[in-house]
């Protein structure tokens, strides 16, 4: 994991308010390239508001965000105009949804969910496109005579491979994602996972995953967050944190008192 | 009721200066569909409103008119429309391409090239070639003003991957200009061709949804295609079976229950007036008797 480098993606004090309720508040963290940051808490703590936030699906209320695009500048996420941000979204980020059916199109065909992408960025060669979705359908473990079907015919993991796959072919350099095992049996959430650690370090991803699962945060990410209450209140490498917690609450959420 | 009771061609003045502002944004603007305060016209929607809006905001006294529906003069629809003007406007109508100014139509552009001066006024039904990919009106809106149109060769990717090949044969989608998408309503892709630096005005009304936009003389319009897969008009394996026409577009017309069968012309009047000029198809003569080459519909 490379730290040398100035950092991917740097929030500080990013807040958001509803009305007088706290969504999150006071967030301060740096995210380096190929670095894996799992978000962490009970229900209501704030994580889904964090990462709309940062992934600039919500404006927060106070706080800044700044993303080092591939040319290299960091450039405040909130005063990119809405070209460049809708092209960041659906080029060098991806995001991946609890429920699939919020990625994916399911009236058009897997091969064509994952074109999309391809073809938002200009590729007009359809046997190019093609190749490139078989290909990625197989890195996410769907058979390439699936291609032709709609996700309406996939179940609950093919489709969250399918949503995976669709977001990761313009080689993103972070991915967002909110309770990605969230919806499935616990022996398709351990192929998933498996397979999003194998994804993720082959391309040397960035990612900030929310999850209320800590087993997940321990295989997924380098680094985790707690948050309580909007805030976070503890961070620090996975495998300290939760080795080791030093806040009370974390305590808690470690032996499972908390979910 | 008498012609009088209206005022010239029945929309008021102030109706028809504001349709004719919206018309003169969507000149400025190529394919870019422009918002209208949509008028209740004495028809039904499916009947074409847009078109007849904004025939009625352009028609001037000395315009000669002539209506078409899938090509043919003679349509309900199209003889309807034609007598609505005749009534409310007292413009002169023909069946004529070449001696029209204003041909207002559904599904087709006339087989002769149209010229500078004129003016072909579509009725548009769905004015929107994202809609069925994208429902929601405020997302299209965003990727037409930023230009987002990857989801249109999605579209045409879903074509070939199903059909092997790009099996839209109707309301293709066109880039105006290099910028906007735009669909060029029910006609057949066989006739985008004819929209590409067309000499004359192209004007799209479409009533229930309040859109009005427009190709200018002499536009670029390209139809939406992949590298490996040009777009390609559609072919006709024979000639028109009245008048010999051939790289026109045909309708297929049934005979008999006997399985017999015939194409011919589907623009009537070009068919016509190459038959007067002594062109003849495999089965003008006896078609062609009694009837004066028309196909009866
Ligand atoms: N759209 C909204 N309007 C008002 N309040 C909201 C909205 N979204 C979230 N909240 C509030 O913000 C706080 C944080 O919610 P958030 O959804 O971020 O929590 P979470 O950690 O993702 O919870 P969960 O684990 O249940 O998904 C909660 O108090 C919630 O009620
Ligand atoms: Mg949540």
């Amino acid at each position: 994991m490379p730290t040398d480098e100035a950092p991917l993606l740097m929030a500080r004090g990013v807040t958001k308010l509803y009305g007088h309720r706290i969504g999150c508040q006071d967030v301060t963290f740096d995210l380096h390239a190929g670095e894996v940051l799992a978000v962490v808490g009970e229900s209501g703590s704030g994580k889904s508001t964090l990462l709309s936030v940062l992934s600039t699906r919500a404006e927060p209320s106070a706080g800044r965000i700044e993303y080092r695009m591939r040319d290299g500048v960091a450039r405040d996420l909130f005063r990119l105009n809405e070209a460049e941000r809708r092209l960041l979204l659906r080029t060098d980020w991806g995001f991946v949804h609890q429920d699939p059916r919020e990625g994916l199109r399911m009236g058009i065909s897997a091969g064509g969910n994952v074109g999309e992408r391809l073809m938002a960025v200009g590729e007009r060669h359809y046997g190019r496109i093609r190749e490139t979705a078989i290909d990625w359908l197989g890195r996410v473990e769907i058979d390439e005579s699936r291609i032709d079907d709609t996700p309406r015919a996939y179940s609950g993991g093919m489709r969250q491979r399918l949503q995976i796959a669709r977001n990761l072919v313009t080689a993103p350099r972070l991915v967002f994602m909110d309770e990605p095992t969230g919806g499935l049996d616990v022996s398709v959430q351990a192929r998933l996972l498996d397979l999003l650690r194998g994804l993720v370090a082959d391309l040397g991803l960035a990612a900030i995953v929310v999850t209320h699962d800590l087993a997940v945060a321990r295989l997924l990410s380098h680094r985790i967050m707690v948050m309580r209450h909007g805030r976070v209140i503890e961070t620090g490498l996975t495998d300290q944190v939760l080795d080791d917690p030093r806040e009370p609450y974390t305590q808690l959420l470690v032996a499972s008192v908390l979910t | 009721m008498t012609a009088a009771a209206y005022n010239f061609a029945y929309l008021d003045e102030q109706t028809k200066r504001m349709i004719r502002r919206a018309i003169l944004k969507a000149i400025a603007i190529p394919g870019y569909q422009v918002p209208f305060a949509s008028r209740e016209m004495p028809m039904p929607y499916g009947w074409g409103t847009g078109g007849v809006q904004v025939t009625a905001s352009i028609l001037g006294r000395d315009d000669v008119l002539k209506v078409i529906d899938q090509g043919s003069d003679d349509t309900t629809n199209a003889v309807s429309i034609r007598k609505f003007f005749q009534k409310t406007a007292g413009v002169a109508t023909t069946t004529a391409t070449a001696e029209a100014t204003v041909i207002q139509t559904r599904h087709r552009i006339p087989e002769t090239p149209l010229q500078a001066g004129q003016v072909l006024v579509y009725q548009v039904p769905i004015p929107e070639p994202l809609r069925f990919l994208e429902p929601r009106e405020t997302e299209t809106r965003k990727m037409h003003a930023l230009a987002e149109y990857g989801l249109m060769h999605v579209k045409l990717y879903e074509d070939i991957a199903r059909h092997g090949h790009i099996a839209t044969t109707y309301a293709y989608p066109v880039m105006v200009a290099g910028r906007y998408l735009m669909d060029p309503s029910p006609t057949p892709k066989f006739d985008n061709p004819k929209m590409h630096r067309s000499a004359a005005l192209q004007l799209f009304g479409a009533g229930r949804e309040k859109r009005i936009y427009a190709v200018p003389p002499h536009t670029e319009v390209v139809s939406l295609d992949f590298e490996d897969h040009p777009f390609e008009v559609n072919r006709f394996e024979q000639p028109c079976a009245l008048c010999g026409a051939e790289g026109v577009y045909l309708d297929e017309v049934v005979l008999d229950d006997r399985g017999g069968r015939m194409f011919v012309c589907s623009d009537t009047d070009h068919c016509e007036t190459r038959q007067a000029a002594g062109h003849r198809g495999t089965m003008a003569s006896p078609i062609a008797a009694g009837e004066g080459g028309r196909r009866a519909d």
